[in-house]
């Protein structure tokens, strides 16, 4: 049994947001059952398939693997960032181009992905897009369409001189 | 009879095209809401307790502790005591609480206590099986012994398997529901392939009318087959419902159950012996396959065997199906064919090593033992050309250094025609048009090539469609599954928006002057055919109408398809492979696919198709199988740890080719989803084999099982 719930405070695409939780209670299951942030998706339980893929002070983490309470205070980016802004982020129309997506559930957590990609590494190769998607898996089969958008995306980026785009720098 | 034919290939404005997927914005954005993503006020949680032996009798099921805990709002019990239960996993219980923390602990706090039975989980040797394996009886066609023992005969003699696969849907499945007791009405957001059916099929579980169901889904995330049914799930999570006063229950099976209970594809396992005449003329085949499907679950269609080249002379089948304790195996995309593909292509090749020829040579050989001879040798052609066969195949074995290269080619047919489905075209005095269908879209683009569809006939843009789908109070549309959803939604839409367009000609033709048979809808103007200059915009057409919308109803009749839809396709694909001898490791360098699908709406959707079908077959022979532990009766690896699926960087490179052709075209629309699957395996198989010299028997190709092979260490099914 858990102590029960306590309300605390996650900043979540620049945003203050308070959530009660229990102790044990996973990023990604704050964001999907107690704020009805939903594009993160819960698939696989354990930290090995990254469909609940966020960015968290930068860095790409599996939002399962990770509880609520151990968040408070850090820089918590959700998908739903990518399009907060004007214009959406570059990674997310390049996934609909390139037909990147078949049902859709692995995609949130596989453009995630790739933006961490991107912003660690603006220039990739295409062996660097491989790899850095190696954390992410779609039953659906759509990888083709994922490693060119995501050249795609980089190609954009660098056309803007990597001009802000998505949401608050979160 | 109005003319429902669609227009010739050269004059189609929007099919045809390669159209971005509508709704590929909203899902790359993470905006599309799938039914798990879904909550409505006042929603409880529930999570199940299931059988941690593969066989018991339950002898005591204690819920009241439970009841007790906090949060706790309802229980269900499934298998009460002395229910008898036939896998590890099966549903014993379910309990709602507040939150899905507190329903954790109520299922912990459930008691079962079982008395354990003897079990059996593995079938790959069919002597343990004994009374558990049902013969199907053997069929005979002309004298295979005869044929084995003719002069100058070269026979093949040997042993192939494919273990059971998952599924592996990621969204899990599940559902939230909510039943108003009082009203006796429930509200249903399923994970389904079968919006229209799935409501009544909930209904029937719970002795309801099918009326009382209200079935809603706009996106789902993986079905490939596993999601047609309401399953037990569904109607304990509405049972709770309404013992929680019909409180919404969100109910999703862990990924544990997930692999465990909610299908998988049934494994094949085989002895093949086959015949040739030196030339490499196919004279004999006889086949003693099993497989098992679970406790009680499907079978597999030996009679597809050999597969392709079924019209050998020569023929010998016997097949066995194995009753194991394991959850019930369910359709899974191309339900059959990949492993009986594998089981004939590989023997195949196999024999034509033996013989010294080219299998490319072999296979062409005997194409007339198949249905399609010419299709299937442009394809070969088409697909050896994409893989350089003649430049890089390399006789087996003979690829020298640690590394070897290899190549190999499979065969695959389908059928995929439209499926029954009618389909509502509105269109309003302001020019609006709304189409309604009580189908799905899995993923597979059925949205956009709907849509497509409608604005080619209509005359007009795509985003002037409206489109309305995933709700049982649209017309009924058939399940997603046999790749037959996008003949049935693209004749119906088809049949709906002719006749829904032929009452606005007729409500325009008095003030264009001309027979309403004479108007046509180009570039959203209804104009006399053939003189634009006699025209009127579509908005000042539908203004014609009044007050009244058009409303028009039709269906695709799957047994009079009037030549919009149709079955039956071939499929090549090839494969590139390098293994590393020391290490067993198989690359994929390349797999090409060259695909024969009827008339095709849109290239896109139809080339993502074919990639996922391959991309599903790179990871069922690379790493896909399902560990059941004799022991204990469990599955091992029911997660998505061990229960391998490739990544980005597994696949090699991948090349799609569509037979787009008049000829093709004219059959009309036919399904992509299935037959794009069927030869991967195989091909792949067949590469690994060509490259190390060696036939690794059962699958799948991993270090484990491609070291063995090397080292002459396979252990023999029996």
């Amino acid at each position: 049994m858990g102590p029960g719930e306590t309300e605390i405070t996650l900043t979540i695409n620049g945003k203050a947001t308070k959530v009660k939780v229990e102790t044990r209670t996973t990023l990604l299951d704050a964001c999907r059952e107690r704020l009805e942030i939903t594009g993160a998706k819960r698939v696989c339980d354990r930290g090995t398939c990254g469909a609940c893929t966020m960015i968290v002070n930068g860095k790409t983490v599996y939002g399962c693997t990770t509880l609520a309470v151990d968040n408070v205070g850090k820089k918590i980016e959700t998908i739903e960032n990518l399009t907060a802004g004007a214009k959406p982020h570059p990674i997310v129309p390049a996934f609909s181009n390139n037909d990147a997506l078949q049902c859709g559930y692995c995609t949130p957590g596989m453009v995630m992905a790739s933006k961490g990609l991107l912003d660690r590494t603006p220039n990739p190769t295409y062996d660097q897009v491989k790899a850095g998607l190696g954390g992410n898996l779609c039953r659906c089969g759509t990888y083709v369409g994922i490693r060119k958008a995501v050249l795609e995306a980089a190609k954009e980026l660098r056309a803007s001189g990597g001009r802000k785009s998505g949401g608050s720098n979160a | 009879m109005p003319n429902y034919s669609y227009p010739p290939m050269e004059q189609r404005r929007v099919m045809g095209k390669r159209i971005t997927r509508l709704d590929g914005m909203e899902k790359a954005a993470g905006k599309a809401k799938y039914n798990s993503d879904v909550r409505p006020k006042g929603t409880i949680h529930a999570v199940g307790v299931f059988s941690p032996h593969a066989h018991a009798r339950v002898k005591s099921v204690d819920t009241s502790a439970a009841q007790q805990a906090p949060g706790f709002a309802a229980v269900s019990v499934v298998a009460a005591p002395g229910a008898e239960v036939n896998w590890a996993g099966q549903e014993i219980a379910f309990v709602a609480a507040q939150t899905e923390e507190q329903a954790r602990d109520c299922a912990r706090l459930i008691k079962v206590e079982y008395e354990a039975l003897p079990h059996l989980v593995r079938e790959e040797n069919l002597a343990k099986a004994g009374s558990r394996g049902k013969p199907a009886g053997e069929q005979v066609t002309g004298d295979p012994e005869a044929a084995f023992s003719a002069a100058g005969a070269v026979t093949h003699e040997a042993e192939y398997g494919i273990p059971v696969i998952t599924h592996c849907c990621l969204e899990p499945h599940g559902q939230i529901v909510a039943w108003d007791g009082a009203a006796n009405k429930i509200e249903y957001w399923p994970s389904t392939q079968a919006i229209s059916a799935v409501g009544g099929d909930l209904a029937k579980q719970l002795e309801l009318p099918a009326t009382q169901v209200h079935s809603h889904q706009d996106h789902i995330g993986g079905g490939f087959g596993s999601k047609f049914q309401s399953d037990l799930w569904g109607a304990h999570a509405a049972k709770l419902s309404k013992m929680a006063g019909g409180k919404p229950v969100k109910l999703y099976l862990e990924r544990r159950e997930e692999l465990t209970i909610a299908g998988v594809r049934p494994s094949v396992f085989g002895k093949v012996k086959l015949s040739a005449s030196a030339s490499g003329e196919m004279t004999g085949w006889d086949s003693t396959t099993w497989m098992t499907g679970g406790f009680a679950g499907g079978g597999l269609n030996a009679d597809l065997l050999p597969y392709v080249f079924r019209n050998v002379a020569n023929r010998r089948i016997n097949h066995t199906a194995v009753s194991t304790n394991n959850g019930a195996s369910r359709a899974w995309r191309a339900p059959n064919h990949p492993q009986v593909c594998y089981i004939t292509c590989a023997a195949m090749e196999d024999l034509a090593a033996k013989l010294k020829m080219d299998p490319m040579e072999f296979f062409l050989k005997n194409l007339d033992k198949t249905p399609r001879a010419d299709t299937y040798k442009a394809q070969i052609l088409k697909a050896a050309e994409m893989i350089a066969w003649k430049q890089n195949w390399k006789p087996r074995g003979s690829s020298t250094g640690t590394v070897k290269r290899g190549l190999g080619l499979a065969l695959g047919t389908w059928g995929g025609a439209g499926h029954a489905s009618r389909c509502r075209t509105t269109i309003n005095p302001d020019g609006s048009v709304l189409i309604e269908i009580g189908s799905q879209d899995l993923g597979t683009g059925t949205r956009t090539i709907i849509t497509q569809v409608v604005a080619e006939t209509l005359g007009l843009p795509m985003g002037g469609i409206t489109l309305k789908l995933g709700d049982n109070n649209y017309p009924a549309s058939g399940a997603s599954g046999g790749s037959t959803t996008v003949g049935g939604v693209s004749a119906s839409s088809r049949k709906a928006s002719v006749d829904a367009l032929d009452k606005l000609f007729a409500a325009v033709a008095p003030a264009l002057g001309v027979p309403a048979d004479q108007l046509e809808a180009v570039d959203s103007k209804i104009q006399v055919k053939g003189n634009a200059a006699k025209s009127m915009t579509w908005k000042a057409a539908c203004a014609k109408l009044g007050v009244s919308a058009i409303i028009a109803e039709n269906a695709n009749d799957p047994r009079n398809p009037g030549g919009l839809t149709t079955g039956g396709v071939g499929g090549c694909q090839m494969a590139d492979v390098s293994v590393d001898t020391e290490t067993g490791i198989v690359k994929i360098n390349k797999v090409v696919a060259v695909q024969d699908v009827g008339l095709v709406i849109n290239p896109k959707t139809s080339d993502s198709q074919v990639y996922g079908g391959v991309i599903m077959g790179i990871c069922a022979a690379l790493m896909e199988e399902r560990v059941m532990d004799e022991m204990t009766g469990r599955f091992l690896n029911a997660d998505m740890e061990f229960y391998k699926l490739a990544g980005a960087g597994d696949i090699g490179e991948i090349e799609v080719h569509m037979d787009i052709t008049p000829d093709h075209d004219k059959r009309g629309v036919i399904g992509i989803g299935e037959p794009a699957t069927v030869p991967t395996i195989a091909c792949i198989a067949n590469a690994v084999a060509n490259a190390i010299g060696v036939r690794v028997p059962v699958l799948p190709l991993t270090p484990k099982n491609v070291l063995n092979a090397l080292h002459n260490t396979t252990r023999r099914l029996a």
